[in-house]
């Protein structure tokens, strides 16, 4: 009972985050359907790359949902998080090295092909406990937030604020890019960790296993959004917007504002790492290419296309980024970086709300044009 | 003289070079030929004993045409013309000999055995050949060959040639090859069979010298082989002066790297000082106007090879202003366009200008195509200075370190004396202020703008002589051009400087020890933990400029 009135309080009047839930419920019960059940020339199958399509387009989202928390809500403009996606990414991609075993090229018992290779004798101790799967699942949730911890533990003490912040952001992910395409570090250098076979003793290539990672997805991004939208409708999210809008003033009403700040920034992290986690077995490899900057900043326009501070906006504008991106890549590969720039411009300069921010402007204006009694606007909407 | 006992052989030729070297040092270089061709008559006397004298003098003229002479004299392929007495070398084919004039060198048509007279050669004369030709290349006129000669004293240690080292070094002018003479002649000097005083003496004189050589010249004579024990501790004593100096000059040739990786830095980030220091504005396109700055270097170059091949090296000169000019131009175009809508919205600064650079990129990608694009050094930018004490200081870098400061004093220059630097500051002060002053605020803002930028191209211009020019230049330095700015102080001009070049020795310092990726990490990472303890930078801005 208590769950559930807990899950009426923060849906209750909240239209984008109802239509949210309800669409990742359909989609966790058709696609299985569609994909499993229904014959491969059936009008409605789904064939499996596009399930594993979507469940990448989900894993984008949630990721993008964990840059809107810090972003839109406590006005922390990370451009990293592409570095606790990859870091989770990286923990679940190792567990899944070990669990390809003496299935190698090379088929050494005990180590990945990668170390072979580099004539490694035995295991480097950062790999050990990776070959049990919750181990796994721990790590890649820690190593984001640990680091997460310490690099906001120091921004936010010393005030580093704005875009300062968004600067030592990058050249964070930037220097890890460069140590892991250092094939020293042991995470297989410029080639990443990729030639997965199983995860949990089930075959990557099979359906049901797709499917399978594809509902997680779903249900990791309707618990993100559950969870993110808990935080910011508690106290400490309401301390957490008056940072955003005003941060000296709560700090001199006598606020720990790096405090909450920092709680914030962790739990994006980590569900950030917990994007990445699920995003590398969807796709089968992790590079370090994932912690560019660029990719990073990509995640921002994700949101900033949705609309920030509202949650659902981020899911919307990531699925739709990318689904842009798969039909620019594979049309007119040459056009995509003009599209996604001319998106970055014509998104701040004419859009600064969001397609989510946007609708009820347009709504309002419709209201009016159809002279009828003005609605209240909702609550909800982007500030 | 204390060669006496080991010299014998050349004595004579020592002495006739003595003789000769007052003609051949008075004598203008036009004199040659004359003396050349009174040198070559010498060789075909009458007697063994004259000829000998013959081959001295001819040794003695340090002509280039000396030595194929005396190689074919030696080989027996010297002959006189007995119809007009020319002295010709005749290299048999067939059943005649085919012939060239020996004081030039020019064909001479064929003859038979019986027109030509042998210049007949014994074993003594040949001795005395083949120690002139030792001695010529020392004494050679062209500069190349009589270093390649002393090294290859240097490393013989003959005592036989010390005679001829000794001439050398009284007729030599230059005095890098001097210096090289003498480094021979006292590794000649090292050996044991000379009296201890002169030896002590050439291991002093050795220890001046810091060339690898040298060193391990030095270390085999403080080895146990050497038998006398005060060379042994000279010699050591010597080598660790050397090891001493060499530790300098490592640490100046690391200084040098530095500042010539924080010049690299200065110049990517001084536009971006400009930009974001004094406007405040994020500009991520910063480094695609770089890059545009290098394309523009890349077609100047291209034209000039098109029309003007003549003149090539000198596009340079006209690719920095057309350089200034095109990414200025980008820049007040992206200011007008984009950037004054927002205006006091850094966040979004951000991302339009992410964007800008997004397209800036695949613009280029597409005119230019996604390869790299050869623009080439201008000849009086290639090559190096080099010390004898192995640092090498290429004159493309050094003329970046010149260029880059000469680009920051023009700054400083514009930003201070200037009447659009004093509406900058003004309107970067206190807009409202300086617009009811009467400065048009919008236009110094696009000027300002386009300063930023069209410095962002001149920089372009320096990093397409060392970097290769591909659509990817600019996103290279964008993080650290950022860092430099941030690690400096914003909106402080000499901040910019002491950043860009103390991470740059600071990266080269760390190289050595980390490798080059691990040193860039290292330093990533201690700027930002820097910029926790000093989030305003170095040299932060104080009083009400810093409230911002």
């Amino acid at each position: 009972m208590a769950v559930r009135s807990v899950l009426v309080d923060l849906l209750a009047g909240n239209r984008g985050g109802q239509i949210l839930l309800a669409v990742l419920l359909a989609a966790v019960v058709v696609v299985p359907i569609s994909n499993l059940l229904l014959p491969a020339d059936s009008v409605l199958h789904v064939p499996t790359y596009v399930v594993s399509l979507m469940g990448k387009y989900l894993t984008f989202a949630l990721l993008a949902l964990s840059v809107d928390l810090i972003w839109g809500y406590a006005g922390v403009l990370s451009l990293g998080h592409g570095a606790f996606f990859a870091l989770g990414g990286y923990a679940m991609g190792m567990y899944m090295m070990r669990q390809i075993g003496d299935r190698g090229v090379y088929g050494h018992p005990e180590l990945p092909d990668f170390m072979v290779f580099l004539d490694w004798k035995e295991l480097p101790w950062y790999w050990h406990g990776f070959d049990w799967f919750p181990f796994a699942m721990v790590m890649a949730l820690v190593v984001p937030g640990a680091l997460a911890l310490v690099f906001g533990w120091f921004a936010f003490r010393s005030r580093v604020t704005g875009v300062y912040l968004s600067i030592i952001t990058q050249a964070m992910t930037f220097a890890l890019m460069l140590a892991f395409f250092r094939n020293d570090m042991g995470f297989g250098g410029n080639n990443g960790l990729t030639d997965f076979k199983e995860l949990l003793g089930f075959n990557l290539q099979a359906d049901g296993t797709r499917v399978a990672l594809f509902c997680a997805s779903a249900a990791a991004v309707a618990l993100g959004y559950l969870l993110g939208r808990f935080i910011v409708r508690s106290r400490a999210g309401r301390v957490l917007v008056a940072v955003r809008d005003a941060e000296t003033r709560v700090r001199f009403l006598g606020y720990r504002v790096e405090h909450y700040k920092l709680f914030v920034f962790v739990l994006s992290a980590m569900l950030a790492g917990l994007a990445g986690a699920l995003y590398v077995p969807q796709v089968g490899i992790i590079n370090p290419s994932e912690f560019a900057p660029a990719a990073s900043i990509e995640i921002v326009v994700w949101v900033a296309v949705g609309g920030r501070g509202s949650l659902y906006g981020a899911v919307l504008g990531a699925i739709l980024v990318n689904y842009a991106k798969t039909v620019f890549t594979g049309a007119l590969p040459d056009m995509w970086l003009f599209v996604l720039g001319a998106l970055f411009i014509a998104v701040t300069l004419f859009l600064p709300k969001g397609i989510v921010g946007t609708v009820p402007v347009f709504k309002r204006a419709g209201v009016r044009w159809r002279r009828r009694p003005g609605r209240a606007r909702s609550p909800d909407s982007a500030p | 003289m204390p060669t006496r006992g080991f010299a014998l052989p050349s004595l004579a030729a020592v002495l006739a070079c003595i003789a000769f070297a007052v003609t051949v040092t008075g004598g203008a270089p036009a004199s040659h030929a004359a003396t050349l061709e009174e040198a070559v008559q010498g060789l075909s006397a009458k007697s063994y004993k004259d000829r000998a004298v013959g081959v001295e003098i001819l040794a003695a003229t340090g002509h280039p045409r000396a030595i194929p002479i005396l190689e074919a004299m030696a080989k027996g392929q010297l002959f006189v013309r007995k119809a007009d007495g020319v002295t010709v070398i005749g290299h048999k084919t067939g059943k005649v000999y085919s012939l060239t004039n020996a004081l030039d060198g020019s064909a001479v048509g064929d003859a038979r055995k019986k027109e030509l007279k042998k210049v007949k050669v014994n074993n003594r004369l040949r001795g005395v050949i083949k120690a002139a030709l030792g001695g010529l290349t020392l004494l050679s006129d062209d500069p190349d060959r009589r270093e390649e000669a002393a090294a290859a004293v240097f490393a013989a240690r003959d005592a036989g040639a010390l005679e001829t080292v000794e001439q050398a070094i009284a007729r030599e002018e230059d005095p890098g090859l001097l210096d090289q003479l003498t480094l021979a002649k006292a590794a000649i000097q090292t050996n044991p069979d000379f009296p201890l005083d002169v030896r002590l003496a050439a291991v002093e004189r050795l220890s001046e010298s810091a060339l690898p050589e040298v060193r391990s010249l030095l270390a085999s004579l403080s080895q146990e082989g050497e038998p006398d024990a005060e060379v042994r501790a000279t010699a050591a004593e010597a080598l660790d002066a050397v090891e001493r100096d060499l530790a300098f000059w490592n640490l100046l040739g690391a200084i040098f790297q530095g500042l010539s990786l924080g010049s690299v830095l200065l110049l990517a980030a001084v536009g971006l000082a400009i930009t974001f220091g004094v406007m405040g504005v994020i500009n991520m396109a910063h480094g695609e106007l770089v890059m545009l700055g290098a394309y523009t270097t890349f077609v100047v170059q291209q034209l000039f090879r098109d029309f003007a091949p003549g003149g090539l090296d000198y596009s340079l000169a006209v690719a920095v202003p057309a350089a200034f000019l095109v990414a200025g131009a980008a820049g007040v175009a992206i200011e007008r366009s984009v950037i004054r809508w927002l205006y006091g919205r850094p966040f979004e600064t951000l991302l339009a200008t992410w964007g800008l650079s997004l397209i800036l990129q695949q613009l280029v990608r597409t005119v230019f195509g996604p390869t790299n694009r050869e623009v080439s050094s201008p000849s009086w930018l290639s090559g190096a200075f080099e010390t004898a004490t192995g640092l090498v200081l290429p004159y493309n870098r050094v003329a970046i370190i010149i260029f880059s400061l000469l680009v920051v004093a023009g700054i400083a220059l514009v930003l201070r004396r200037t009447a659009l630097g004093l509406y900058m500051r003004a309107v970067t002060q206190n807009r409202s202020m300086a617009s009811s002053m009467g400065i048009r605020t919008g236009w110094v803002d696009a000027a300002t703008f386009g300063l930023g930028a069209g410095i962002a191209g001149v920089a372009g211009v320096a990093l397409s002589q060392i970097d290769n020019v591909s659509p990817n230049l600019g996103q290279a330095y964008i993080v650290d051009s950022f860092m430099v700015v941030v690690f400096g102080g914003v909106g402080n001009l000499w901040g910019t400087l002491v950043g860009a070049m103390s991470l740059g020795v600071i990266n080269k310092f760390l190289e050595p020890f980390a490798g080059a990726v691990l040193a860039k990490i290292l330093v990533l990472v201690a700027i930002i933990l820097f910029i926790q303890k000093r989030p305003r930078g170095l040299f932060a801005l104080k009083g009400r400029a810093a409230e911002s």
